[in-house]
């Protein structure tokens, strides 16, 4: 493992300082607007993962986290001015608790039923901020972007940049869970919790936490939307299409290692701005649809799966090794 | 043997209104091979649940080592020194046999010092006593039916436990395969390890145990040496009918 340390760690600096140098580069302003896009999904399957691919509590509310992360934002804009960093650790805070309190649900709902619970929060969170006046209720409210801080030249670029440094974060954290013994411990209360909890592993504890990390990270993603659109409205900002991407995402790359939530986030994300950008943007809902059932059905374990078996064609499942 | 380092004491348990266990009450000593044996549903592994935390008793205390620990999770209790083996094999079965191991060394035996600690010589140690060795790099969901048990007993041992409970570890394992289990847990218990067996194989259960008790529907009908226990007409009585 220690061997695999460094190398992780230039990877990560170099995506940071790549980013640096897009962000100050001279590309078309598209290419900002739809690489924000895409790095916030990494963001959001990579935090999915955390619970959903270690733990195994399929969570279908990342939009509840998302939105909730999202309408922080505006409170603290609208109401003291806050800058985008402190609205993204107050998103955090925000989402992080919620995540928490989603985490005490596991005690009395497994499987599907914490699944449906995670839907519910959704319908919950969009019903509240549709109600609520200050944040433009059901009709959204407009915003009025600052200025961008100093080397960048527009606002799109220095949230490109900044969503490609959380990008980094959330990979790094997820990486550091996977190969810590938090996330031996998340992998065996997967595989049976009561087998987990006889072991020594306190269950409640590990979930509570995969909960508040995996909430947190959702919510920091959906705290810059607001200055992104310079626009809020409910509806799209709780939109399914979040939980279904981001969930997506992790399965089509594969659940088992922090690389496959990257690897199918960006697949899943960049196909759907270019089925946007090329037919039409209702179509790109059919593509996380076909992709989702095509992977299932031919490769379970993602592309991770996909890479091993080619790498490995010989052996053959039944065949020990 | 001296003293006691398990006391359960009037401990009941309703699942609605059935009652699996009334007011049973049980002490074990130090170093003891003690058999559980009833019939079908008769509340063993109830029990042993209460005993291991995975559920918690409604009255009654369960005392470990001079420690109250009816209201603790069953990762203290772990922590503590009680570890089970499951009736039906419960692998971490994304893992391999080896890691397997490293849960429990992990996070009961190595919590504190998880650094400097060489956790997989210490879990190949023990599977190598437990004759899995060439196993290790294994998908645990690739094992047979007696590696599995096997297993079982090896991820309780890797808790450094002192008290194990063995819940029908020999299930529908050929007689040899029993053989090679009993002798495991033989070897166990000569390492001071005090075992609580719950057996069907009447065989098995007899000739390890020093002392039986025979559980029918929630209550202790019967306890006494393995010989005193077989020819208990209530024994016989529950197994056989009236």
């Amino acid at each position: 493992m220690r061997s695999r340390v460094v190398p992780f760690w230039i990877g990560a600096a170099a995506t940071v300082v790549l980013a640096g140098i897009l962000s100050l580069g001279g590309a078309n302003e598209y290419f900002y607007f739809a690489g924000y896009v895409v790095l916030q999904f990494v963001v959001l399957a990579t935090a999915w993962n955390i619970l959903g691919g270690y733990a195994g509590y399929v969570n279908f509310g990342t939009a509840a986290f998302f939105g909730i992360g999202a309408y922080t934002s505006v409170v603290l804009f609208k109401s003291l001015g806050a800058p985008l960093l402190v609205q993204m650790a107050a998103a955090a805070a925000v989402t992080g608790l919620l995540g928490f309190g989603t985490g005490l649900l596991t005690l009395r709902l497994r499987g599907i039923f914490y699944s449906i619970a995670t839907v519910a929060v959704i319908f919950i969170a969009e019903t509240l901020m549709i109600n609520w006046r200050y944040v433009g209720g059901a009709a959204g409210l407009q915003l009025l972007r600052p200025s961008p801080m100093v080397p960048f030249e527009t606002y799109t670029r220095m949230l490109f940049f900044v969503m490609a440094v959380l990008a980094v974060i959330a990979v790094s954290i997820a990486r550091y869970i996977e190969i810590s013994w938090i996330g031996r411990g998340l992998r065996a209360l997967r595989d049976s919790e009561e087998a987990a909890e006889c072991s020594g592993v306190p269950t409640l504890r590990l979930k509570l936490l995969a909960c508040t990390v995996s909430g947190a990270l959702m919510g920091m993603a959906g705290a810059p939307l607001p200055m992104y659109l310079s626009f809020l409205e409910p509806a799209s900002s709780f939109s399914l299409n979040y939980s279904v991407v981001a969930l997506a995402g992790a399965i089509i790359g594969g659940t088992a290692n922090w690389i496959g939530p990257v690897l199918g986030a960006i697949l899943l994300a960049s196909m759907q701005q270019i089925v946007t950008v090329t037919i039409s943007s209702e179509m790109n809902v059919l593509v996380v649809g076909v992709m989702l059932v095509v992977f299932v059905v031919a490769a379970p374990d993602g592309i991770l799966g996909l890479i091993r078996k080619l790498r490995r064609p010989r052996a053959a499942p039944g065949s020990t090794s | 043997m001296s003293g006691s380092l398990l006391r359960v004491a009037q401990v009941s348990k309703h699942f609605g209104g059935f009652s699996a266990l009334s007011e049973v009450s049980i002490e074990i000593a130090q170093g003891e091979r003690f058999g559980l044996i009833g019939p079908n549903g008769s509340g063993k592994t109830t029990l042993i649940n209460c005993i291991s935390g995975s559920l918690r008793n409604e009255s009654g205390s369960i005392v470990f080592d001079g420690h109250d620990i009816s209201g603790l999770p069953a990762y203290q209790r772990t922590r503590l020194g009680i570890a089970r083996s499951f009736q039906i094999p419960r692998p971490f079965s994304s893992m391999s046999v080896l890691e397997n191991l490293l849960v429990p060394l992990e996070y009961v035996v190595h919590r504190r010092s998880l650094h400097t600690a060489d956790t997989r010589a210490e879990a190949m140690q023990i599977l190598q006593s437990m004759g899995l060795a060439d196993k290790a790099g294994t998908a645990s969901n690739r094992l047979t039916q007696v590696e599995l048990r096997k297993l079982e007993l090896a991820r309780a041992m890797a808790a450094r436990p002192r008290l194990l409970i063995s819940d029908e570890a020999m299930a529908g394992l050929s007689s040899t395969e029993v053989e090679e289990v009993l002798a495991i847990l033989r070897k166990l218990n000569d390492s001071g390890i005090t075992i609580i067996m719950i057996e069907h194989i009447m065989r098995a259960v007899m000739s390890f145990s020093q002392r039986v008790i025979c559980l029918d529907a929630g209550r202790i009908i019967c306890e006494g040496t393995p010989e005193s226990i077989v020819k208990d007409p209530e024994v016989q009585k529950a197994y056989l009918g009236a």
